[in-house]
């Protein structure tokens, strides 16, 4: 039997299928144009250790904890603003330091405290929420902030990488990519696939956009691979997406960025730093400079003036290091932020002290603020949300207290 | 007005078409498959948590060597000891995922392992710490499989006090604050599982209870926690003392008792308001995402006047025409999906369960996680989501197309001509422009994938 594909497509054009099931093919109304300010949020899942990122040398008690090398000295750590220093993993950030486009803030963590365990510290984290003792939230507050955003598509968010991302968990629209979800197939089955797919208009609709993202990610979504070479590619793949794949993944983001996207978010692991902590820890902040500054060189200026990335963990590690030279959960622990709209070279803290006293448990960074706060400050600038909004539904409880001035 | 249909029955209520595995031929029969000896479990085992248990004592064993020992070689073969058993307990999970698609591969009774995923699925969880994190098939093993179609009662209580639920809704360390421990410790209550029972498990979230509800099945599960060296156990000492009243009836009271949980659990069960919600559910699962009225109609009546049986449940399912509506219906979620390929393509288990472990994850447990579903590391307690479209993504497609047309060939050797391939996975659904791409297509690869790719075979 032989059909032409136009037959085909009138065919499936009076097939009635709920098209309203499918948020590709779902028309959306702009209530307003889409701002121009972009939000990409990176988790950093396994516990950084805020203390060796930006390493408060200005301390009395540091050099005691720690016995940590200075600033500036040959391989220590980069003199910031005379209190803390930056870890030598990531000088290749000095450059957004001193154009004011990096800043740090210190001592703060999520509400969650004593029991230290990765799972629910980032449950919380993405949930942003106070406490799971009622049951985790079903949603994640960067979802609960879209629902306020003004003027949402389906390509204003975007959650990039195979990390299921439960902050953008929710009820509005978030796309999703991952740029190892390679599609390499030869033209003919390209071609078949489409026109397999007009069956079925939400099928239809998502592998056209599949080949779209496909074909602009990079790398060619046609080719003439044998089955046996798709499995090589997919092990290849799957292999990129475990290491350090995050410049393609920022790569990617920005490429959304400048489009219509602005809002993403991805994740970064390898923080957790129980020994021997100086080479993993090393690496890990490096591949977190590297996506700093991908996002930067793929944005282009224009972009990053009006953009803020922000880089959380669900919390710090211990002050001091355990018997293998590595540290342990902890408490309170640091963000980083980049990005031309940040009024930044900043270290942003009311720092509590390394005495003995001064620390949570005596083990642990005292946090002075919750890191909701900041974030939920930062949205406020960037996307005009109102404080009852923030402290009731996107991050409820929060007290969002007076103003860091984290944007320009 | 449209009734069963074997073919649709093995698309919509099984694992799929496959060639060499007649259809249960009427609901009768389908029934009764539920009633026989686990005939797919015994042929491809999975280890039961009680099993599973004795690996927990001996990595805790280990764990307690090592600390004993600090900073001499003890402590390096204690530590070696629990990287090999960590590293053994991961191999054996995804050994376990391959004996669950092999199941459905192979099974006769495929209704069984719908429903064993369904319920598995009611019932998420996943231990939080080390090994633990590992036990979910074994989990499912004990708790659920058994229970499938029997009294929802039976399947709650086993489920809802399962070591793996008490450590993934923080059971474990939920204390009545007037317990002598809670007193000594100052240890307070922990309503996640009580909430999650209510809200997800019985009731559903906009079932008749409040948070004074909540709070005093929270009190009435102090108590319940789990020992690795015995499986669940009740504390006493932990136990809130005095009755709690849950949806205006008392339960417990001093000595507080296993049995007063167990009674609480059977009367939320068995209410009207869990009825419904298991009605509904079933009917979004297995037949739409907006079913018909009626239907939820029939079940949530079978359940409610036969005292939560789940079969009646079932049975009023499936003698409902809505039921049977020939038209293509919900997408099929990533493990059902690749189960009923490999089901069409009657692929040896043996091509897939043994793989290394590299392999494994390459061909089966990747492709899942891009697709969508990341096997047995549940995003919340609310499980996989039911509405089509958080399945057909743009992500989700691909993934399940570049696995369709490459994955079979690479297990399996020779493949299907695909013109054949189309009456074996589609029967009577292959549309025209399936049956083009079949023949069209340059490769039996491709045509084979093309097919296993569309929506026809992606739709239940």
């Amino acid at each position: 039997m032989t059909l032409s594909r136009r037959a085909f497509l009138t065919r499936s054009a009076l097939i009635g299928c709920s098209l309203a099931a499918s948020p590709l093919v779902t028309p959306v109304t702009f209530a307003a144009a889409p701002g121009d300010n972009r939000l990409v949020v990176i988790i950093l899942r396994g516990a950084m250790d805020g203390l060796a990122m930006a390493q408060p040398w200005g301390d009395p008690a540091w050099k005691a904890l720690r016995g940590a090398a200075l600033p500036d000295a040959d391989g220590g750590p980069l003199d910031l603003d005379g209190r803390f220093a930056l870890h030598p993993s990531m000088a290749g950030l000095m450059p957004l330091w001193q154009a004011k486009e990096l800043s740090v803030v210190h001592a703060v963590s999520t509400p969650y405290r004593d029991k230290r365990s990765h799972f629910d510290g980032q449950d919380l984290l993405e949930a942003g929420v106070a406490d799971l003792a009622s049951g985790a939230r079903r949603d994640g507050w960067l979802n609960r902030m879209l629902q306020h955003y003004p003027g949402i598509g389906t390509q204003t968010a975007w959650a990039i990488g195979s990390d299921p991302l439960a902050v953008l968990r929710g009820a509005a629209p978030v796309a999703r990519w991952a740029p190892e979800a390679d599609l390499a197939l030869s033209p003919q089955a390209i071609r078949l696939a489409e026109l397999v797919m007009q069956d079925d208009p939400a099928f239809a609709a998502a592998m056209s956009e599949a080949f779209r993202i496909a074909d602009g990610d990079g790398d060619a979504l046609e080719s003439a691979l044998s089955p046996q070479e798709m499995g090589e590619m997919m092990g290849a793949d799957m292999a990129a997406a475990r290491g350090p794949g995050e410049a393609r993944l920022a790569a990617f983001v920005a490429q959304q960025l400048r489009a219509d996207a602005r809002i993403a978010a991805f994740s970064i692991t390898g923080w957790d730093t129980h020994a021997r902590q100086d080479a993993p820890l090393g690496r890990a902040l490096g591949r977190l400079s590297s996506a700093i500054l991908t996002l930067r060189d793929e944005l282009g200026p224009q972009a990053w003036q009006r953009t803020a990335v922000v880089a959380m963990t669900e919390f710090g590690r211990t002050v001091r290091f355990n018997g293998t030279g590595g540290t342990d959960h902890g408490t309170g622990g640091a963000m980083l932020m980049a990005g031309g709209a940040l009024r930044g070279g900043r270290v942003v803290t009311d720092w509590p002290g390394l005495d003995e006293a001064a620390l949570n448990d005596r083990r642990d960074l005292m946090p002075t603020r919750d890191l909701r706060a900041h974030v939920g400050w930062l949205m406020r600038g960037l996307f005009g949300l109102e404080a009852g909004v923030l402290e009731r539904e996107v991050f409820p409880g929060v007290e969002l207290g007076g103003d860091p001035r984290l944007l320009l | 007005m449209p009734a069963f249909d074997p073919t649709l029955a093995e698309i919509r209520f099984g694992c799929g078409l496959s060639p060499n595995i007649a259809p249960a031929q009427s609901v009768a029969a389908m029934l009764a498959t539920l009633q026989g000896p686990d005939l797919a479990a015994a042929r491809h085992p999975i280890e039961p948590f009680d099993t599973f248990r004795a690996r927990i004592v001996r990595y805790n064993e280990q764990g307690r060597l090592r600390r004993d020992s600090r900073g001499t070689a003890a402590e390096k073969t204690a530590l070696k000891a629990m990287r090999v058993m960590n590293k053994q307990a991961r191999q054996a999970q995804m050994t376990w995922l391959g004996q669950s698609l092999a199941r459905c591969v192979t099974t006769q009774a495929p209704f069984r392992e719908r429903l064993s995923a369904f319920w598995a699925d009611h019932f998420t969880a996943q231990g939080k710490a080390a090994l633990m994190r590992r036990a979910v098939s074994p989990y499912v093993e004990e708790a659920i499989r058994p229970h499938l179609s029997g009294r929802f009662e039976d399947l709650l209580i086993a489920a809802v006090t399962h070591p793996v639920m008490v450590s993934y809704l923080d059971q474990r360390g939920s204390v009545g604050p007037n317990s002598p421990r809670g007193k000594k410790s100052g240890g307070g209550l922990n309503e996640n599982l009580a909430r999650e029972i209510m809200e997800l498990h019985t009731l559903g979230v906009g079932g008749p209870y409040t948070q004074g509800d909540v709070r005093a099945l929270a009190e009435l599960l102090t108590g319940l926690t789990f020992n690795p060296q015995v499986g669940r156990v009740f504390r006493k000492d932990s136990a809130e003392p005095g009755p709690e009243t849950v949806l205006g009836k008392d339960y417990g009271g001093d000595p507080a008792r296993l049995t007063d949980i167990e009674s609480a659990l059977r009367d939320l069960a068995r209410h009207p308001a869990t009825a419904r919600h298991l009605a509904r559910k079933l009917a979004v699962h297995f037949v739409a995402d907006m079913p018909d009225p009626a239907l939820v109609q029939v079940i949530e009546t079978a359940l409610r006047d036969s005292g939560s049986d789940l079969s009646a449940g079932y049975a009023a399912m499936l003698a409902h025409p809505a039921a049977w509506n020939a038209a293509p219906g919900n997408v099929k979620r990533p493990f059902e999906f690749m189960a009923s390929a490999l089901r069409a393509l009657a692929m040896p288990p043996e091509s897939f369960v043994p793989l290394k472990e590299k392999r494994f994850r390459e061909y089966i447990q990747y492709p899942l996680h891009l697709m969508g579903h990341s096997w047995e590391r549940p995003v919340g307690p609310d499980g996989l989501s039911e509405d089509d479209s958080a399945w057909i993504t743009p992500q989700g497609l691909a993934a399940r197309l570049q696995w369709a047309l490459s994955v079979p060939q690479i297990l399996g050797g020779t493949l299907p001509d695909p013109r054949e391939f189309l009456i074996t996975a589609l029967a009577g659904r292959a549309t025209p422009a399936v049956q083009f791409a079949a023949q069209a297509a340059e490769s039996r690869a491709d045509g084979v994938g093309l097919i296993l790719a569309s929506p026809a075979f992606q739709r239940s």
